[in-house]
């Protein structure tokens, strides 16, 4: 295949104007010797329909396919409104660069606008910027931002958090001079508040957790705001499954300063693992200090409204070594499913949803507990998911599990060494009455060998 | 253009000297070079050496640095520049001004430039 | 085009556009007792699904795109992206696949990125390479980590960071985020990095130089190997910022220049698509020596199978929630066997052709700084228009009257006025003389008629846009009870 749109007499003609009689000559100056001698050992081009055929058969080796999930753990399986492949996928919203020229770039601008108010609906919180990478390293991001304003070495965070968001803020903060603590949780599987409590101090920068946590329980969100904010520490609030704000009040309503998280659950496939999209929400207060790109309104000089990238010496390419982060992109055509996805869904829609992830889960776990050797491991409300302890090794109920065709959910104990036998399961609006009445006979035919 | 009774460093700073009160302020040349000023970061107190960088100012498209022109301690920053930036733009000698300082040590002005002095070495930077 | 509102403006009670099957699990109407739950989500849209279709149908006509025409960025290597990478991306197999699924069920997934690894090696000559980085920004990041954790396992991290006058603003401020001093080499006459400067402060203090090469005034380093020796023989690395890749597939290899690690960036030489500023990606190589401190999960064969390695204690840690940009990796691996050896070569031929072709044709009307022989992008700055009173910013304005994505201003730092143009391999020659035409008519307008330079653009969605109002005074989200004002 190639993508090349000039013809033999093209080449000739532009070679003539440069006044060169090959190309080349153009290259002369790469000295003679680090120039590669032959071609590159790659395969040969292959055409579309071989493309096709090669890749249908890598990915028929995934045979994870054909499996019934209940996978959760901060990437979750969501309905998909058809329209946001349909309107996502046009050349227009796939093919622009960013919008540095804002007057052949409104469409993307205000999609920026728009997703950032959503966000910002959603959080109660008064600024958004256009997202960030992905969840984790908006956690990274609002540790480094905290870290800015408060300039303290110490931050707290709940060992519940995502623990792939921890050892990325750790990645993050290894060089500066800052100490990440964890604390522990209950057994209710929510923070140990008086822990948190005789910790806190004015060394703090922030208390960093998160809701619902990695072991699907949700957090006392004002209490540990509250006490955050007492020790002179920022509150930065953490959500992967960003759904349970269609039921769960918003957190700028109790004063948390920073919400980041992973919007992946708005219409972004699995994807196993990426590309995905972080968004981050904060106080007005913090706006300098704040990462990211960001839209804002404007007018043009005829009066007509419009948006542009705005407060943008914040960033890499004006304030260089200055900058609030290195960050040069957002994940607009990420951001922009999750735009459609929330305008699809719409006020009534996102509750709904939520509504109905609450209640499965329920009425699975109802279920499974019922079955002898089947416990759940954590006492507090969760959304949708939550971890279960098994009386039999998982590698056994697992295997079983497999054989037909069912994942029934995340071991915990590579995360935590003192979760033996607890699996971290996520059921939501997508599983029917019938896959989750499966996975429960099945485990409870399991349990009973 | 450039008011005698100022003195001008080399980063467009220039500063008025009254008794041993000094207000500082970016030239016309600088503002110009910046460009629409959206924001004027600067602590409120401290001490400040010759040349130390004093903060920030910052326009849509740019940020800079800006440097005391001489040492001494800040008395007081222009709290009309927070509601009110391009004053920067609009009179960068006057109601532009940025910040006082209290003068530590006189003899240092020997080493800024008079508006003459300026306004040659402005020329020679035309490229 | 009438201004298109905010789809709040067009929210109103009770419409919806998504209906989800009703429930069919038993309802328990009492649950989530002691926490605090909204009524409602206040102020969020509520409209019907022909309003969302049309609402982001008419937005999309007011984007340009590459899909339209010539982005001429340069730095930004804006090539056409093939769809047949979209369609591979899609196949379900991959695009529904867990990122924490047991790896004996995704052995697909790990054989493709494993492949890509060993594409990438070829290509650039390195020995080992991540994918994980979700950005070239985010690979520099990692790059100087690796060094700085190599560095401080031999005993001293060292204090300072060389980047030459030219570079892209991420450099300066990943070192920064490093924990690193910046300190600038400066430019030649010749506008390539100054030999003596770098001899001079190249010093055991400095962990490392930053190069980017071609340059990204698209000059090539030409004395690379001298440069890497000075850096070697004090014990710093040579990072090499590989955004201008697009001129050395098949022609050099990084690897062959003495580089340490380098970044590529997937949407720029690997044609993936921007999407309006992101996903991209930005997987790095390494030499041996720097192996060990790549960041986790690693993509290794054992035998047939394919496994992620998370047990490597020198390693710099994780960097994203899970395994990279996996669709993204997927569209630049399926470019890479569709392009073949020979496709590859011919991307950094027709590359440096059609940027030679424009500086060519456009040298005698913009002021070129600088001389030197450049590859495939070549910075004119508006000097020769200054005296009429315009700027880049008014030229670049006016060439959008004309149908064309301006090029990209003010960057390279060391050329006032800068108008750097990068055409890439897949532009026709039709479509780069309408641009070169364009731009002699603006020069002419320059002096002939200025004011339609300042006022432009002429026929676009909106006009020029006030961004000191934007930045004095922030509008970041829309706000219920605050009118717009009639056009």
């Amino acid at each position: 295949m190639s993508y090349i749109s000039l013809s033999e007499d093209d080449i000739q003609d532009l070679l003539n104007k440069i006044g060169v009689s090959s190309i080349s000559e153009l290259f002369c100056c790469i000295p003679e010797e680090i120039r590669v001698k032959s071609d590159l050992s790659l395969p040969s081009a292959l055409t579309e329909p071989e493309l096709i055929s090669h890749f249908e058969k890598i990915s028929e080796r995934n045979g994870a396919n054909e499996y019934l999930s209940f996978l959760g753990g901060g990437a979750y399986q969501h309905l998909i409104p058809t329209v946001v492949d349909y309107l996502s996928m046009r050349g227009e919203f796939i093919s622009p660069y960013t919008p540095y020229q804002p007057e052949v770039s409104q469409g993307t601008l205000q999609v920026i606008f728009e997703f950032q108010t959503l966000i910002c609906q959603l959080t109660g919180m008064d600024i958004a910027n256009a997202s960030l990478y992905d969840g984790a390293t908006g956690a990274a991001e609002a540790v480094l931002m905290a870290h800015r304003i408060k300039n303290k070495p110490k931050v707290l965070i709940s060992r519940s958090a995502h623990p792939h968001y921890r050892q990325v803020i750790s990645t993050y903060t290894q060089n500066l001079d800052l100490t990440i603590e964890m604390v522990d949780h209950l057994d209710s599987g929510r923070i140990d508040i008086e822990n948190l409590k005789k910790r806190l101090d004015d060394q703090t920068t922030a208390v960093v957790i998160q809701s619902p946590n990695f072991i699907g329980v949700l957090e006392d969100i004002p209490s540990i705001t509250r006490f955050a904010h007492e020790a002179g520490a920022m509150s930065v609030l953490l959500i992967t499954e960003p759904v349970s704000l269609g039921l769960m009040e918003a957190p700028g309503k109790f004063g948390v300063d920073i919400v980041t998280g992973e919007a992946q659950s708005f219409g972004i496939s699995l994807s196993f693992g990426g590309p995905y999209v972080g968004f981050m929400a904060c106080r007005k207060e913090f706006l300098r200090q704040f990462p990211g790109r960001i839209a804002g309104q404007t007018k043009d000089r005829d009066g007509k409204r419009g948006f542009v990238l705005t407060l943008t010496t914040r960033e890499q390419f004006i304030r260089r070594e200055r900058a609030t982060s290195n960050i040069c992109t957002n994940q607009a055509w990420c951001a922009l499913r999750a735009t459609i996805f929330l305008e699809a869904l719409g006020k009534k829609g996102l509750r709904e949803m939520a509504w109905q992830n609450v209640q499965k889960i329920r009425y699975a776990l109802d279920q499974l507990t019922e079955i002898e050797g089947v416990t759940a491991k954590f006492s507090g409300e969760v959304f949708n998911e939550c971890v279960l302890h098994f009386d039999k090794p998982w590698e056994v109920i697992d295997k079983a599990l497999r054989e037909k065709k069912i994942l029934g959910g995340i071991p915990l104990q590579t995360y935590f060494e003192d979760m033996e036998n607890c699996v971290l399961i996520n059921v939501t609006e997508v599983h029917t009455k019938e896959d989750i009445d499966l996975f429960v006979e099945n485990v409870r035919e399991i349990m009973s060998r | 253009m450039y008011p005698d009774e100022f003195y001008y460093t080399k980063n467009h700073e220039w500063i008025k000297v009254e008794g041993d009160i000094g207000t500082v302020g970016i030239t016309d040349f600088a503002q110009k070079q910046l460009g629409d000023v959206v924001y004027v970061d600067i602590p409120d107190k401290g001490t400040l050496d010759f040349h130390q960088s004093m903060g920030v100012i910052e326009s849509v498209k740019a940020v800079s640095d800006i440097y005391s022109p001489l040492s001494g301690e800040i008395l007081e920053v222009n709290a009309g520049l927070n509601e009110s930036p391009e004053l920067v733009n609009e009179d960068p000698h006057g109601n532009g001004w940025i910040l006082k300082l209290k003068i530590k040590d006189r003899s240092e002005l020997e080493k800024l430039m008079s508006a003459g002095d300026y306004e040659k070495f402005l020329d020679g930077l035309e490229e | 085009m009438v201004r298109e509102p905010l789809i709040f403006e067009m929210s109103s009670k009770g419409k919806s556009a998504f209906r989800l099957p009703s429930l069919d699990v038993p309802e328990k109407k009492q649950v989530l007792t002691g926490l605090p739950l909204r009524t409602e989500i206040e102020e969020f849209p509520e409209v019907s699904e022909v309003e969302v279709v049309r609402h982001f149908t008419r937005l999309s006509k007011t984007n340009y795109c590459v899909d339209e025409g010539f982005y001429p960025l340069g730095s930004c290597t804006m090539k056409y992206n093939p769809k047949i990478n979209e369609r591979i991306a899609a196949l379900a197999g991959f695009l529904h696949t867990h990122p924490l699924t047991p790896e004996e069920l995704v052995q697909g997934n790990l054989e493709a990125l494993q492949r890509m690894e060993d594409f990438l090696g070829e290509i650039t000559g390195m020995d080992a390479f991540t994918l994980l980085p979700s950005a070239g920004a985010q690979g520099e990041l990692v790059g100087m980590m690796m060094i700085r954790a190599c560095l401080t396992e031999r005993g001293d991290p060292r204090k300072t960071v060389l980047i030459p006058d030219s570079a892209h603003g991420t450099n300066p401020s990943s070192a920064h985020l490093c924990g690193y001093k910046v300190h600038e080499i400066r430019s030649n006459d010749s506008g390539v990095i100054d030999m003596q400067d770098l001899f001079q402060n190249m010093t055991e203090d400095v962990a490392a130089l930053m190069v980017t090469n071609p340059n990204t005034l698209g000059i090539f380093e030409t004395d690379i190997m001298k440069i890497s020796e000075i850096v070697h023989d004090k014990g710093g690395f040579i990072y090499m910022d590989g955004a201008n890749m697009n001129a050395l597939v098949g022609q050099v290899k990084p690897g062959n220049m003495n580089v340490d690690v380098i970044h590529l960036n997937l949407h720029k030489t690997f044609s993936t698509p921007h999407g309006g500023g992101g996903p991209g990606a930005g997987p790095v190589g390494v030499r041996k020596t720097l192996a060990p401190f790549l960041p986790i999960p690693r993509i290794v064969k054992s035998k047939n199978t394919y496994h992620m390695e998370h047990d490597h204690p020198k390693s710099i840690g994780r960097v994203g929630s899970y395994n990279g940009h996996f669709l993204v990796i997927l569209k630049a691996l399926t470019y890479i066997l569709s392009l073949g050896p020979k496709g590859l070569k011919e991307v950094s031929e027709i590359s440096v052709l059609n940027s030679n072709y424009i500086r060519k044709s456009l040298e005698d009307v913009f002021h070129l700084k600088y001389k030197t022989p450049t590859l495939h992008e070549c910075v004119f700055s508006d000097k020769n228009q200054r005296s009429h009173g315009i700027q880049n910013l008014d030229i670049a304005k006016r060439l959008i009257d004309f149908g064309v994505h301006p090029p990209t201003m003010s960057f390279p730092l060391n050329v006032q006025g800068a108008l750097m143009i990068e055409p890439t391999e897949t532009e026709s020659k039709r479509d780069m003389d309408i641009f070169i035409d364009a731009m002699k008519k603006i020069a002419e307008e320059a002096q002939t008629n200025p004011d339609i330079l300042k006022s432009a653009p002429h026929h676009t969605y909106v006009r020029r846009l006030d961004e000191t109002a934007a930045a004095r005074n922030p509008v970041l989200k829309w706000t219920p009870g605050v009118l717009d004002e009639k056009e």
